[in-house]
């Protein structure tokens, strides 16, 4: 059986990792490349590499972020921020990506997931979805956050996976950096929709909230803040997940 | 003088993380230049990912098919990854009509409809003959082989039932996984590889 997967995320802005709370207020916390080290050693199973400074283009500071550290990791890594074409995704992947994110340019114009998925594979298509909640709802986010998107996010979803996207990397607005939990409806309504693996992103804080969301049909979950200050290790939260009969890599 | 292995470029696979892994073993690698040099060097890697139509395409235009076909049938040290193990195979579900190199007389098919698809993540990986060991591997796949042809090694995995994760017949390895980006195990893989390689 495929495990489910801890996902540790670097946000990243010129060449430092930063973290803010919805996506605001953005604090330093650390080098990418020795953070990518720490996190493989623990036991990360993946690692995603965003660039939240990204201002519409691949800038060449991101391209070296990316560069150092796939020298330190024999895990999968995927980039994200600032994808708008087929050429970037070329790009971060002959920089050492195996997998590329793509958010905003996507909805703008959905083709970018198609053109990527058949260039490359659904296996490297990314598509991180923000998204906010309206009542029983939820809207898509662009920009980082600051435009609410006449979009539902479950239609996305469905949309993402039949234009070929290979994985939905789904971070609730809401939850972004409180470490209030997962947003569980959402999550079981995005899974339960799509058949493409999704990843959980957006306020954890303690194990119990990862096997909420792996119980509600995340396939792996993504956390920050809650490795980045060392709170816990992975490698302590993986025991705990099994302890808990979740199936993880140990 | 660091030792050189020939690398496939079959358009944009993750070929940074495969120069990477091997860079971390104390080896260089080159793409590789001419059907000859597919042919007679002493290592070459076929990675892969994008779809089975795609990869076949630029192995074609790039005049290698046959060269790398006569390397394999002769047990030439060859890796395959992902797409580089399907594009082994005689077809594949994902591209109907199209031929593959036909070095493992078999065929690819989609996972069954029951089980998440891609297969992404690390899963279990076993092999009776223990020429790959045992250990978790990255995978990332929407088609797979279900059973190895007979003369091959095997190594298996399971996500909806039993499927093939690696076959090894001399110095070719094939896996369905990612050796380049399977930490520890992946490692093991390669270096088991490298033991077959004649430099």
């Amino acid at each position: 059986m495929v495990t489910k997967r801890i996902i540790p995320c670097l946000d990243c802005k010129d060449g430092r990792v930063v973290k803010g709370i919805q996506f605001q207020g953005l604090t330093d916390a650390g080098s990418p490349s020795e953070l990518a080290a720490r996190y493989e050693l623990e036991g990360a199973d993946e690692l995603v590499v965003l660039d939240v400074g990204a201002t519409g283009e691949i800038r060449n500071i991101q391209i070296q972020t990316v560069r150092d550290v796939r020298k330190e990791l024999s895990i999968p890594l995927t980039v994200g921020g600032g994808v708008r074409a087929v050429e970037d995704i070329e790009k971060l992947l002959h920089a050492g990506a195996d997998k590329v994110s793509m958010n905003s340019a996507a909805v703008v114009r959905p083709e970018l997931i198609r053109e990527s998925s058949q260039a490359f594979g659904a296996q490297c298509t990314v598509v991180a979805v923000d998204t906010k909640r309206f009542g029983k709802k939820w809207q898509v986010l662009t920009k980082s956050g600051t435009e609410v998107q006449n979009l539902d996010t479950i239609d996305w979803a469905k949309q993402i996976e039949d234009l070929g996207g290979g994985e939905i990397l789904l971070t609730s607005f809401d939850r972004d950096g409180t470490q209030q939990g997962y947003d569980l409806e959402l999550l079981l309504a995005v899974t339960d929709a799509v058949k493409i693996p999704v990843i959980a992103s957006g306020g954890a804080k303690v194990t119990q909230d990862l096997i909420h969301a792996f119980e509600a049909g995340a396939d792996a979950v993504l956390a920050a803040s809650m490795f980045h200050y060392q709170m816990t290790t992975i490698g302590k939260v993986k025991e705990e997940l099994r302890a808990a009969d979740i199936e993880v890599r140990l | 003088m660091t030792r050189s292995i020939a690398v496939i470029d079959t358009g944009v696979a993750n070929i940074a993380s495969v120069q990477s892994a091997f860079s971390k073993l104390g080896y260089e690698t080159h793409f590789a230049q001419s059907d000859d040099e597919v042919f007679e060097t002493n290592a070459v890697i076929l990675p892969g990912v994008g779809s089975f139509a795609a990869g076949m395409a630029a192995l074609n235009k790039l005049g290698f098919a046959r060269a790398l076909k006569l390397r394999a049938e002769s047990s030439k040290a060859t890796l395959a990854v992902c797409l580089g193990m399907q594009l082994l195979c005689e077809s594949s579900e994902e591209s109907p009509g199209v031929e593959g190199l036909g070095v493992l007389p078999v065929s690819i098919h989609r996972f069954g409809e029951h089980v998440r698809v891609p297969h992404f993540g690390w899963n279990q990986v076993s092999s009776p003959s223990s020429f790959v060991g045992e250990g978790y591997a990255y995978f990332a796949n929407s088609y797979r082989l279900e059973k190895a042809p007979y003369g091959w090694e095997v190594a298996t995995c399971d996500h909806g039932g039993e499927f093939v994760a690696a076959v090894r017949h001399g110095s070719v390895l094939a896996a369905q996984f990612h050796p380049e980006i399977s930490s520890t195990f992946g490692r093991h893989v390669l270096e088991t590889w490298l033991e077959g390689v004649k430099w």
